[in-house]
This record gives C-alpha cells, structure tokens and sequence, in this order.
C-alpha cells in the first residue's frame, strides 16, 4: 500500500521546511527555538523513515545513534539559547 | 508489504504531526505554541514506535517532549507578558515582515521542500548498497551487548559519543558562565509534594533498570540519564528546601565524570596495547556498562542544570549571591 519509508521522509521534509521558515520569520526568541525544534525533529523523522525497513526485519541501528544523539544535543543547544536570551533580556532591562 | 490499516494510521499520525507542529509554529500566543510543541514530542515519540525505533521513543519522550517542555514553560516565566500573549506583534503576526520577504521565505522554503523530495525520491529508487547494517549485525557478537543501537553508540561508534558528552559538558559549562539560576519555586501544595516523594524513587529504580536493560533491550545510558534528570526537575518543580541539588564539588565531579571516565576507558586500553577505544571482547561488556554508568550520572547533572539555566546557589564563588538566585518566587 502505501509506503511507510516515503510518507514519513516526505513528512520529515516538511516539518524542516516549516521549521526553517518560521525561524527566520518569527521576532520571539521562544518561537524561534520552538521552530529549530521542529525543523530537527523533521530531520530526525527524515533519517528514521530512511533507517525502517518493514515490520517484519530489523531497522538499521546506525542512524537510529545518529539520532538519539541529536536529541540530547537538540535539548542542550535549547537550554544555552534560552539561557543567551535570559541574559540579553536582563541587559536591555538593565539600560 | 503493509495492509491498509497501516498506511490509514500512518497518514493519521502524521496529519496529527504536521498539525501540531501548525499549532507550535503560527498563531501569536507563545503558551498555547509551547503546550502544541509537547503534544507534538509526544505524537512524535509514538511515531518513533511505529517506525520500529524503541530506543528513541524512550529518548524523545523523555528528553524531547518532557524535559524540553518543562524548559520552555520556565522559559515563559522569564519572557514579557506582551511577548508571550503577542501582544506586540502588529495586528496579524504575518505583517511583521514586508510583503517581500515573507514571499522570498515561502518561496525559498517551498523550493527547498520540492528539492529535498526530489532527491528523497531518488535516494529510495537506488538499488540497496553494501549497507553498514549487514555489517553491524555481522560483528555484534564481538562488541560485548546484544541491542545493536548501544552497540553502535558505545562500541562502533564509541568516539562520537565520547565528542557527544564532551558537547553536553561545554553547552552547561556556557550555561553557568551566563549568569544565576533561574529563581526557585514555593513549596507547593500536597498533591505535587506527596507525588513527587514517591516518584523520586521510582524514578531512580526504573532509570537504573533501564541503564542495565540497555546492554540487551531497549535501554541504555541516555534513555536512564533522562529519567534521573526528569526525578531532579520534579524536585525543584515541587520546591523542597533547597531542592535537594548537592554541593557545588560533587555537582562539578558529577559534570565531569562522564567524559573524564570515558576517556580514561579509551586510554586504558591503549596501554594494554590496543587502539584508543578498542576494547577487547571479553572485556566489552563490562567496559561499556562502567562507561554507561559514569555516562548517566554525567547526563542527568548536565540535564538538570541545564534546566535551572545558570549557576545554582551552591556553585560558590562564581556569581553574587543576588536575589534571583536562591530566593524562590512564584
């Protein structure tokens, strides 16, 4: 039917668009950080779409480290942004 | 291959997907953008179980959706009440951009959206190379673990994940260099205070049961590092005196000891006169649970300090100890 590896690439795909272009449109520092967000998670989805292989054999575990990797340094660079925003908020308040 | 259910579920899931991410990404009210993103964590942790990917369910719920919305929620905290209602955005939130740019960025990203599934669909048309999976499970036996993706992260591919944590460590080392903690919260009521003391345990069970599984199950050093990270966070969320964070040497021996022990594995073996990080086989399985176990402990401290977003008040001597440092607040 229709192919699981295809739909889910091609979801992953859109989600990076979206993401991307909601990153260089938006003004927040949160709304841009949500977007990066997305637009990794579009990334992730494209590379475990790519990494499925049926229901019935294994998937291939290589992008699968590849990702969860990228998870926990996704939610690191999150965290040091918000952090960077804090602080420049605190100093425009401060002048 | 898969019969028509599958192919319904999965165009639902990912209509679901693609609308949450809507909900996260457009409208002008950042909370009710923050509360679509965790929604959006954790349809896409069932999507990871749908693609047969169990590992990363377990991360992305609890990293992706749990850890990275309790963030962003505090973050709201920190953000102006115009910014968060957007209420300083000029009537539509589109206008803010002139008519120009906005129709450069949707053209850029629907032309970046064509290319990229152009190329998709010519990478899934090419006949199936000489895979590094055929190659993995080949010499699984030899790495000392039976589950292929620790296998891949703490063996094949044992020195990214070493760079990973040296990662996490500069991210949090940047993090307290920026300022104080974000403030504390009041204790609160009943409900969350009595939750949290029987959940702290439990937490710390399962993430050590998850930590050993990892070696043959879904399971590993950084699905446990998170559910210990996810016990410290609900303690401070529930506002016990102090929140229970130790003292500024054993905080800073925990953010090193990950990388410091990882690294003393990969040299240790080197003086036996292998390579760096090539452990023997009899020894893998014992060299990757004592790296995954300094790893977890490293994680957790990174993750949570992470979460507090600056220099607890325990960490002497590097900031004033201001207001917004120990003092709780709503």
């Amino acid at each position: 039917m229709i192919d699981a590896q295809l739909v889910y690439g091609l979801a992953g795909i859109l989600l990076f668009s979206m993401g991307l272009r909601s990153a260089f449109s938006s003004t927040a520092l949160l709304r841009r950080v949500l977007a990066i967000n997305v637009a990794g998670a579009g990334l992730f989805l494209l590379l475990i779409a790519v990494a499925y292989r049926g229901l019935d054999k294994a998937p291939d575990p290589l992008p699968h480290a590849l990702v969860l990797t990228g998870i926990v340094v996704a939610f690191s660079a999150t965290a040091l942004a918000l952090a960077l925003g804090r602080r420049l908020q605190e100093t425009s308040d401060d002048e | 291959m898969e019969t028509l259910a599958w192919g319904l579920l999965d165009l639902l899931l990912i209509a679901a997907l693609l609308a949450l991410a809507w909900g996260a990404l457009s409208g002008k009210n950042l909370q009710r953008a923050v509360v679509h993103f965790i929604g959006f964590g954790l349809l896409l942790a069932l999507i990871w179980l749908r693609l047969r990917a169990p590992d990363i369910a377990l991360a992305e719920a609890a990293i992706g959706a749990g850890l990275t919305g309790a963030l962003l929620l505090a973050a709201l905290r920190d953000t102006p009440r115009e910014v968060v209602s957007g209420a300083d955005q000029p009537g539509d939130a589109k206008a803010a951009n002139s008519f120009g740019v906005a129709a450069g960025l949707a053209l850029l990203s629907g032309g970046l959206v064509v290319l990229l599934a152009m190329a998709y669909l010519q990478a899934l048309e090419q006949a199936d190379p000489v895979r590094l999976a055929q190659q993995i499970q080949i010499h699984l036996e030899q790495t000392g673990v039976s589950n292929p993706v620790t296998a891949v992260l703490l063996n094949f591919r044992a020195y990214d994940t070493l760079l990973e944590l040296a990662v996490l460590m500069a991210a949090v080392l940047g993090i307290m260099a920026l300022g104080p903690a974000r403030a504390a919260y009041l204790a609160s009521g009943t409900m969350l205070s009595g939750l949290s003391r029987w959940l702290t345990p439990i937490l710390i069970l399962v993430s050590g049961y998850l930590l050993w599984v990892g070696a043959h199950a879904p399971g590993g050093a950084f699905q446990a590092g998170a559910l210990l990270a996810g016990a410290g966070v609900l303690l401070r969320l529930a506002g016990f005196p102090d929140q229970q964070i130790p003292p500024a040497t054993v905080l800073r021996s925990l953010i090193i000891t990950g990388v410091s022990l990882f690294l003393a594995v990969g040299l240790g073996v080197m003086l036996a006169g292998r390579g760096f990080l090539d452990y023997p086989p009899a020894w893998a399985g014992g060299l990757i649970l004592l790296i995954e176990t300094a790893a977890t402990l490293g994680i957790a401290t990174t993750l949570v300090l992470a979460f507090l977003g600056g220099a607890p008040p325990q960490w002497t001597g590097l900031h004033g100890s201001g207001p917004a440092a120990g003092e709780p607040n709503s």
